[in-house]
């Protein structure tokens, strides 16, 4: 019998913890400004939190919340996010990864922005590429 | 002389369990575990360098305190991510032995690869 | 903190660090092996802390004692979970390489500056004191790791998401669905 069916106590505490978790990690994203953390460490906190949906309530279930097709294409949204900041600095005159370029008349406003970003595209990467790892080990052994 | 360095004394004994580890086991898992020990233990060497005695965290506060060197954190926080990656890539790999041989001890799979390789 | 208490809390978590790392080195259970080893990761996150790596150690946390635990428990689920007896012949040349490697660094150890000092090479470079001294004034983020991880050494951060990346998809082609499939229709 599946996990999910028998355990009152796992189910309840799961429920309340994942959304703690995956809100924690989105804290830890946007907040890497000012404290520790950043996207490396956010995405691996939000796939932790999926992962223990998914030992929790069913590999099935975890899948049909994040699909893997979906994964693939976040895990290189991720990158193109983070290589197109590059290049549209690149394309605004600027050298590759400068974000000064994003708003060059206040440079520290840009260079806050093209951080947010940066980050965001290495936190949609880790997190989608920590799950697609998990999801490839976990379903390797079914079917 | 000795006790100013014993954080880099302990990087070193570390390198040399994970190097042992690496060596005289034949089990692939273990092999990787000594790999990680291995790992932790140049991360463990590059924060030391960056430490500087009565220094704080290199995040700004506004007071005039000496910050820990921010470089090294740099280069090891995105190293351990790699470091997870790479060791997930190499657990793939162990799998894909296990499914081919059906063992995850190398001198197993090498003896069979011997047996079934002797020209009949 | 206080100098001796610093001093006192780093000699024991390092020497919990080596205890544990001689207990994965020797346990033979691989279960056992793999919730070592998220000690492992735990200890060194809070040597991390000790030695004001805070970000550094906020990863190893998250990455050691969460995801490398469970990769390794998942393999074990696939694989099997015990070791065979290492073999006696690999033992004694292991430790001698072991040991003369670490001789070898021993003896290196002497030439490095003192723990902890703040005129070594490492602290004085102009490039430390470069990033120290214009974060605030250039980007104006307090957490100078952050700036220099995406902006300063930007560039360095886009190759390690491409490793990542890829090594995401090299698990994909290894234990991906495509490749279970082909392998079924070659039988």
């Amino acid at each position: 019998m599946a996990l999910h069916q028998e355990h009152v106590v796992l189910r309840v505490v799961a429920k309340m913890l994942i959304p703690m978790i995956l809100l924690f990690a989105l804290y830890v994203q946007f907040h890497g400004d000012y404290g520790p953390g950043g996207g490396f460490q956010a995405g691996v906190i939000f796939a932790a939190g999926i992962i223990l949906y998914a030992l929790v309530f069913g590999l099935g279930a975890a899948r049909q919340v994040v699909p893997p097709p979906v994964l693939r294409r976040l895990a290189a949204l991720g990158v193109l996010l983070y290589a197109g900041v590059g290049v549209f600095s690149l394309l605004s005159g600027y050298a590759f990864l400068d974000y000064d370029a994003i708003d060059p008349e206040h440079p520290s406003h840009g260079q806050h922005l093209g951080i947010l970003l940066v980050e965001l595209g290495v936190g949609i990467t880790v997190a989608s590429v920590m799950l697609m790892l998990f999801f490839s080990f976990a379903g390797r052994g079914r079917q | 002389m000795i006790l100013a360095h014993y954080n880099y004394w302990v990087v070193v004994l570390l390198m040399m369990i994970g190097l042992y580890t690496i060596m005289a086991h034949s089990n692939l898992v273990k092999k990787l575990l000594g790999l990680m020990m291995f790992q932790t233990s140049v991360f463990l060497m590059f924060i030391s360098l960056g430490k500087i005695e009565g220094g704080t965290a290199p995040i700004l506060t506004g007071d005039a305190v000496a910050y820990s060197n921010p470089l090294p954190h740099v280069l090891i926080l995105t190293a351990i991510v790699v470091g997870v990656a790479t060791t997930a890539v190499g657990l793939a790999l162990v799998v894909r032995i296990h499914e081919a041989y059906r063992t995850i001890e190398e001198f197993e799979a090498i003896e069979r690869d011997k047996r079934e390789n002797q020209p009949a | 903190m206080n100098v001796f208490a610093f001093d006192a809390l780093n000699v024991f978590l390092l020497a919990c660090l080596v205890v544990t790392a001689i207990a994965i080195a020797r346990l033979r259970g691989l279960f056992a092996v793999a919730m070592l080893s998220g000690i492992y990761s735990l200890l060194s996150a809070s040597v991390f802390v000790l030695l004001d790596a805070v970000d550094v150690a906020f990863t190893e946390a998250a990455v050691g004692a969460g995801m490398t635990t469970v990769l390794f428990l998942a393999t074990f689920g696939l694989t099997r979970s015990r070791e065979n007896a290492a073999s006696h012949e690999r033992r004694l040349p292991a430790l001698l390489v072991s040991v003369a490697c670490g001789a070898v660094l021993l003896f290196a150890l002497s030439d490095l500056p003192p723990f902890g000092a703040a005129d070594t090479p490492v602290q004085t470079h102009p490039i430390a004191e470069r990033y120290v001294e214009t974060t605030h004034d250039e980007v104006g983020i307090p957490n100078m790791v952050t700036t220099l991880l995406a902006s300063y050494r930007g560039f360095d951060t886009l190759g390690e998401v491409m490793v990542v990346f890829t090594a995401g998809i090299a698990v994909l082609m290894l234990l991906g669905r495509c490749s279970r499939e082909r392998a079924e229709d070659d039988h």
